[in-house]
């Protein structure tokens, strides 16, 4: 009995622990992320966004929460009831899912599998079922077009996105979220030019500057960002997908996709910015607490997000096709080939 | 407990935390939430006018060919992910390898794009 409760029973409940903890955070960032989306926008349009709950609407969003709830659900005569409701919830659970193998600081992580990022590839390619359920589900017009344009144009970035992913694997040697971090930590640019301390030209943003921008504009696309926002084009298609929901389910969608952001975020920031490790690594910067680095360079690649939904025009979905398939594939294509041959050839291959 | 459970039960646990999390919200607006159904509030969403025949219709064929092509092009990242983490031990038969691979689907896509399955106009 003692036996099952140390090795089962105690782990189970650690296990919860962590997992509701890092639940709890992660909302509550999601909370002040979408304040943050909206006071940027505000701010660059010289508006002054919302100010109203709470000192500075800093409570904004847990009104809009409790709105959310109030609302009276409606659910269209029409539709398919068990897969409409069955749809936000779909996305809801996916999006937040890709969080477990999130590794925010040295050690910090739910699950620290040795296929993180194969996981979060997964996870985030079936996010496209919950859209595509509430499309059709819905039996209306709108959300059907909209859910088929979306699911498209999702997929269609999923694949650049699979192809910078393998150069960084390429030069990081593992598929582990931590080892990639380790890998920029220990080994790049600064060691070879024999400044070993300054971490900050290890991280792959520098060789690899240009997946970088292509991983930043298909996860603008990915996430339903503008200026790819072609789901929810009001002028054509009313609100897109979720053109039949109100109140909470509603709501599930939008949080699905700030959640779906924030992974991005997070992604970029392991991948592509060093994780939670200095730019520099020299005291004062390495007294400074891992989870501090993660959280400052997630957001900044947030405040790029909210900018970009403030200065670009949206795209045409032709176009949007064009770049993701003729530009943006072969370019990625290629620089597998050619990161591949390099990483050969000087013999840096991990 | 072993090695596997360890690694891969933490995530089963975050994923009914979050499904647990999911059902709360979805649930929450129909315990508490006034309602008053009614025929035209149920009735599918169009501009103004009642609904011409089901929603469910035909679609466009080039939705369903950009999703064959996804599949494609997304198996071909799946096989390169094994081939990306070992690489630095297959040596130059290993990068040749996958060269040829690349090679054949590179035709492919280029055989894609001047037949205009890559266009939408």
């Amino acid at each position: 009995m003692a036996d099952f409760w140390s090795s089962y029973l105690w782990p189970l409940i650690i296990m919860v622990a962590q997992s509701v903890l890092l639940m709890v955070v992660l909302l509550v960032v999601i909370a002040y992320i979408l304040y943050a989306d909206r006071k940027i926008w505000a701010a660059v349009q010289l508006r002054r966004g919302p100010n109203v709950v709470g000192p500075w609407g800093l409570f904004q969003s847990f009104a809009d929460l409790l709105k959310f709830v109030l609302k009276e659900p409606v659910i269209p005569a029409g539709a398919s009831k068990g897969l409409f409701l069955l749809a936000p919830l779909i996305t809801v659970i996916l999006s937040l899912a890709a969080w477990a193998v999130m590794p925010v600081a040295q050690g910090w992580v739910i699950a620290d599998i040795n296929v993180g990022i194969l996981y979060i590839f997964a996870i985030s390619s079936l996010s496209v079922y919950g859209i595509i359920m509430g499309g059709w589900a819905s039996n209306s017009k709108y959300p059907f077009l909209a859910a088929l344009r979306s699911a498209a144009q999702m997929v269609s970035y999923e694949v650049s996105i699979g192809f910078v992913i393998i150069t960084v694997l390429l030069c990081a040697g593992s598929l582990n979220l931590s080892a990639i971090v380790h890998a920029q930590e220990t080994r790049g640019l600064a060691s070879l030019l024999g400044v070993p301390w300054l971490t900050v030209l290890n991280w792959y943003v520098i060789p690899l500057f240009p997946m970088f921008v292509i991983f930043f504009v298909s996860a603008l696309a990915e996430t339903n960002r503008p200026p790819f926002d072609l789901v929810e084009a009001e002028s054509e298609l009313v609100a897109g997908f979720m053109v039949e929901y109100g109140s909470t389910p509603y709501m599930m969608f939008m949080l699905g996709e700030y959640v779906a952001i924030a992974t991005m975020c997070a992604l970029t920031t392991i991948l592509f910015l060093g994780g939670w490790t200095a730019p520099i690594a020299l005291p004062p910067f390495t007294w400074i607490p891992g989870i501090f680095w993660f959280l400052l360079k997630a957001l900044l690649v947030f405040f790029m997000f909210a900018m970009v939904k403030a200065f670009v025009p949206r795209y045409r979905y032709d176009q949007l096709m064009r770049l993701g398939w003729k530009v943006f594939l072969p370019i990625s294509l290629f620089a597998v080939v050619a990161v591949a041959g390099f990483l050969r050839l000087t013999g840096l291959a991990p | 407990m072993n090695d596997l459970l360890s690694n891969y039960l933490p995530i089963a646990v975050f994923i009914g935390v979050a499904a647990v999390i999911g059902l709360a919200l979805l649930i929450a607006p129909f315990a508490v939430a006034y309602k008053s159904p009614d025929p035209e509030k149920l009735s599918a969403y169009e501009c103004g006018f009642n609904a011409f025949d089901d929603a469910r219709m035909k679609f466009d064929v080039r939705f369903y060919l950009v999703s064959i092509l996804f599949i494609i092009f997304d198996l071909e990242v799946a096989f390169l992910f094994p081939w990306a983490t070992v690489f630095g031990d297959i040596g130059w038969f290993g990068f040749w390898s996958m060269m040829v691979f690349l090679g054949v689907l590179t035709i492919g896509f280029v055989y894609e794009w001047k037949k205009g399955a890559l266009e939408w106009d």
